[in-house]
């Protein structure tokens, strides 16, 4: 094992898992003052809140993904390859622009409330809190349940429904006994990453003003600068995390063991919806359009009552240009990172180095807020000179999309036969040449594909940017979130369009990339 | 001084414990082509790479033109031994043009373009240069794979498996093309095939390798018609067994006395090849016909002894039609190869039942 390579692995990986272990020691060491702050804290009321949320959310999700990814892959639905286009673009709203263009459409003061008046509706049930913060996350993370379905079904043997038809069934019993529970794996699976998502979520919850952990961490943070507070809060919420965690990896175990069967090539029948038909595409239809129909018409509104209000470009193009530098660091410098870790990993595999990487995995694992929460302390403490300083956001950009970046990597150096390598040392090129001339230029579609999609990410990112983004650098995603905070809509269309085509891009290299094989 | 182009003593790798290469000593002298032969899993690929200084052997030496680059305080790194090697799946980088492949390998010299077309005129291939790897057929890839390796002027040129990726009939034109190319390049070469018609129709040395260990080497004629063991013998080809008593040169068994290659005294058995058995129909024998499968140029027999021992026979240009159940004299005129009895080995001397 080339000792350079090792040596740069082993700072990737410390570099991964300090934080997380110092904000437990530092924690661990507030001990005494933690037993004054607890009974002050109302830990039992946030904790339900967040469990309350993940679990409203997960349901939710998982009986619009199920149905969703059922109607779309297996029936009749009249315009079924377009809905099952379009019923995935909620992806593309990061939560926080979907919390934001919610809020202006049904809110206080918003395009709904507007349109009612007339006919004499004066006020609607509020939008804030937990019903918000359920309906942006729902909205978010249904996509996932319907997509791991829509797989789930894709790889379901269709000569099992017609051997329950011919013993029988009619199609209704065939769905409940035949097909549901070949597809409980793959629902798991895309209940659990919704699940994971909800918690970790910072934006969504925090413009809705809902207090599950992130915002509370967030605002224990900056209202009273009461760390033990929030670095308790934080820890509480790894914790939360690594349970669904656990199950995830359970249900990932079982779910490979059940699609191992997948079936022959003929697709499925379609089921014939008869009465059910167009109440299914009404479905549809609703959802996409709370889902991506309404937040960009009411962006667009927006965006026109800003321009006709004379809403001044200079500070978008300003964060526009914040957002390109910060995400474009994160970017080269997590690719680059990455390189040592993947490389060791594929080529010298072993204990020594599949730990490394497990340990560069770590930010998979832990929620925006506390990477960046983390961050700030040992930052704050030991890192004053960086404090404050682009490199520390780097740094967090880093932590949080190593295991992306790994992941990418990872497929398209595989990719690279070890043979070519092998010939080329003969043909007496030594190791760097031969990384610099052969597996460099083989790789390179995987890594750019990679790269690109680490630097969408970092524009989109929101709570480590917050916390740890220079005083007065403002990026899209700080600005909207603000400005939807101080209820200045028009200031948050321009940006939210931006992050909405940023998000697009990042989808289709997701998706293109996953055709091809090389999946993240 | 050393005389030989590769050297190894003693040379011993295991991977993960499971040993692949035990205790081997081979010399090439400079300018032979040598085929190490063997099943697959031998150790043979093993051997390459060690050659190659892809791997570090465990123990033992590798020295190539008298330098020493493999042995208990050195590996010289594979980019410093000027050694050529052919993978067998070519190894053809795939983003690079033949003439890009075949330049890989030298300086960036003056002449390193008409080194390139040398290269290419020498396999043929000197007007598609500009082509891309996957633009090629199996047996042109291959061809690019060779002047790669030849293009460096490399001491020694190593070739895995090198035509078992190509169906048969351009097997057969690509062999002599290949032996013609290296016999012109004048290079040592290594080859590695578990195919022994291969190894005995290109090498001028033969090495039979099993289980990490080289059982007998020599010319291909050598090896082929003195095998050292039962191992050996029924690698290069068919064999037929019959156990027999000796007395010095001379043999007794079921189908009469034989002359021996070797003196046996006691317990042992013979060992010929099917085309010395000589077959004619007769009208009544205690030998019968028991297979018979038509080649064309020539067929093969299956002969049941009134002992139940069968034997091979293989009959070139012969007209006889022989039918299964049909009487035949036999006899074997050539000395034969004698070899102790075996003992825990499966017998192929036992009568079939």
């Amino acid at each position: 094992m080339p000792p350079v390579l090792l040596l740069c692995a082993t700072l990737v990986a410390t570099m991964s898992i300090v934080p997380i272990i110092y904000l437990t020691l530092r924690t661990i060491s507030l001990g005494p003052r933690l037993a004054e702050v607890i009974p002050q804290l109302n830990v039992a009321g946030i904790l339900f809140k967040t469990v309350a949320l993940t679990a409203a959310v997960t349901l939710s999700a998982v009986l619009i993904g199920t149905t969703l990814g059922w109607l779309t892959a297996q029936t009749d639905l009249p315009g079924r390859r377009v809905w099952r286009v379009a019923t995935c673009l909620p992806l593309v709203l990061p939560s926080y622009v979907s919390a934001y263009a919610l809020i202006v459409v049904l809110g206080p003061r918003g395009l709904l409330q507007h349109a009612l008046g007339p006919v004499g509706i004066e006020r609607l049930p509020s939008i804030y809190g937990f019903p918000g913060a359920w309906l942006a996350l729902t909205l978010f993370t249904y996509p996932f349940v319907m997509l791991s379905v829509r797989a789930g079904l894709r790889g379901l043997d269709p000569s099992l429904i017609d051997a329950s038809r011919s013993l029988g069934r009619s199609p209704r019993q065939v769905f409940c006994e035949v097909i549901l529970p070949q597809l409980r794996p793959s629902i798991r699976a895309g209940a659990l990453l919704s699940a994971l998502y909800t918690l970790s979520d910072f934006g969504a919850v925090s413009l809705m003003q809902f207090n599950a952990f992130t915002r509370a961490i967030y605002i224990h943070y900056t209202a009273s600068l009461d760390t033990p507070t929030a670095s308790l809060l934080a820890l509480m919420l790894v914790g939360l995390t690594l349970v669904i965690l656990v199950l995830e990896f359970r249900a990932e175990g079982s779910a490979r063991y059940y699609r191992s069967g997948a079936g022959s090539k003929r697709p499925a029948p379609r089921v014939p919806l008869g009465l059910w038909r167009w109440p299914s595409f009404a479905f549809c239809g609703l959802v996409t359009l709370v889902g991506i129909g309404l937040p960009i018409l009411a962006i667009l509104v927006w965006l026109w009552h800003g321009l006709q209000a004379g809403e001044p470009l200079a500070p978008h193009r300003t964060a526009l240009w914040h957002s390109v530098i910060a995400s474009t660091a994160g970017a080269v410098c997590t690719a680059c990172a990455a390189m040592p870790v993947v490389w060791l990993s594929v080529r010298y595999a072993g204990k020594r180095t599949r730990f490394l990487e497990r340990a560069a995995y770590v930010g998979h694992a832990l929620p925006g807020i506390v990477i960046a929460l983390s961050l700030v302390f040992i930052g704050a403490r030991f890192l004053l000179p960086l404090y404050q300083t682009l490199a520390m956001l780097v740094a967090a950009y880093m932590i949080r999309f190593l295991p992306l970046a790994i992941g990418t990597m990872r497929s398209s150096l595989l990719q690279v036969n070890p043979r070519l390598e092998e010939a080329a040392r003969n043909l007496g090129r030594s190791p760097r040449e031969v990384f610099r001339t052969i597996v460099l230029p083989l790789a390179r579609p995987g890594i750019l594909a990679g790269s690109a999609l680490i630097f969408l990410s970092c524009m989109k990112e929101l709570p480590a940017t917050l916390l740890l983004g220079p005083t007065g650098f403002h990026t899209l995603a700080t600005r909207i979130w603000s400005a939807t905070e101080e209820a200045f809509f028009a200031r948050a269309a321009i940006p939210a369009l931006m992050l909405v085509g940023v998000s697009a891009i990042s989808l289709w290299i997701l998706l293109a990339n996953e055709e091809k094989g090389i999946s993240a | 001084m050393s005389a030989y182009a590769i050297r190894c003593q003693n040379l011993a790798k295991s991977y993960d414990g499971e040993p692949a290469v035990c205790g081997v000593d081979i010399e090439v002298e400079p300018g032979q082509f040598m085929a190490l032969l063997g099943p697959s899993g031998c150790g043979k690929t093993t051997m390459l790479r060690l050659i190659a200084g892809l791997d570090r052997p465990d123990r033992g030496t590798v020295e190539i033109s008298g330098d020493l680059v493999s042995g208990p305080d050195r590996q010289v790194p594979p980019e410093k031994r000027h050694v050529g090697m052919v993978f067998q799946e070519y190894a053809l980088f795939p983003h690079l043009s033949l003439a890009a492949n075949v330049a890989y390998g030298l300086s960036r010299n003056g002449d390193r373009r008409e080194r390139v077309n040398a290269a290419l005129e020498m396999v043929g291939l000197a007007h598609l240069g500009h082509r891309m790897p996957h633009e090629l057929s199996g047996g042109q890839q291959q061809r690019v794979a060779l002047a790669r390796a030849l293009a460096p002027n490399p001491h020694v040129i190593l070739l895995d498996e090198p035509f078992s990726n190509l169906d048969a009939s351009l097997r057969e034109r690509l062999r002599e093309e290949v032996r013609t190319i290296l016999r012109q390049a004048g290079v040592t070469v290594i080859f590695v095939t578990h195919d022994q018609e291969e190894a005995l129709s290109l090498a001028d040395h033969v090495a039979v390798m099993m289980e990490g260990e080289i059982l007998q080497s020599g010319t291909p004629r050598h090896v082929y018609l003195h095998p050292a063991d039962h191992l050996v013998a029924t690698f290069l080809g068919e064999a037929n067994y019959l156990p027999a008593v000796g007395t010095g040169l001379v043999a007794e068994c079921e189908i009469g006395s034989l002359q021996a290659m070797q003196p046996l005294d006691g317990k042992g058995e013979v060992m010929f090849r099917p085309e010395d058995l000589i077959v004619s129909p007769t009208l009544d024998g205690p030998c019968k016909v028991v297979d018979m499968t038509y080649f064309g140029h020539d067929q093969l027999l299956t002969i049941e002894l009134p002992s139940g021992h069968h034997l091979r026979g293989r009959l070139l240009g012969s007209r006889d039609d022989f039918k299964v159940g049909q009487p035949v004299d036999i006899h074997v005129d050539t000395p034969v190869n004698v070899f102790p009895t075996r003992f825990g080995c499966p017998d192929l001397s036992e009568p079939k039942s």
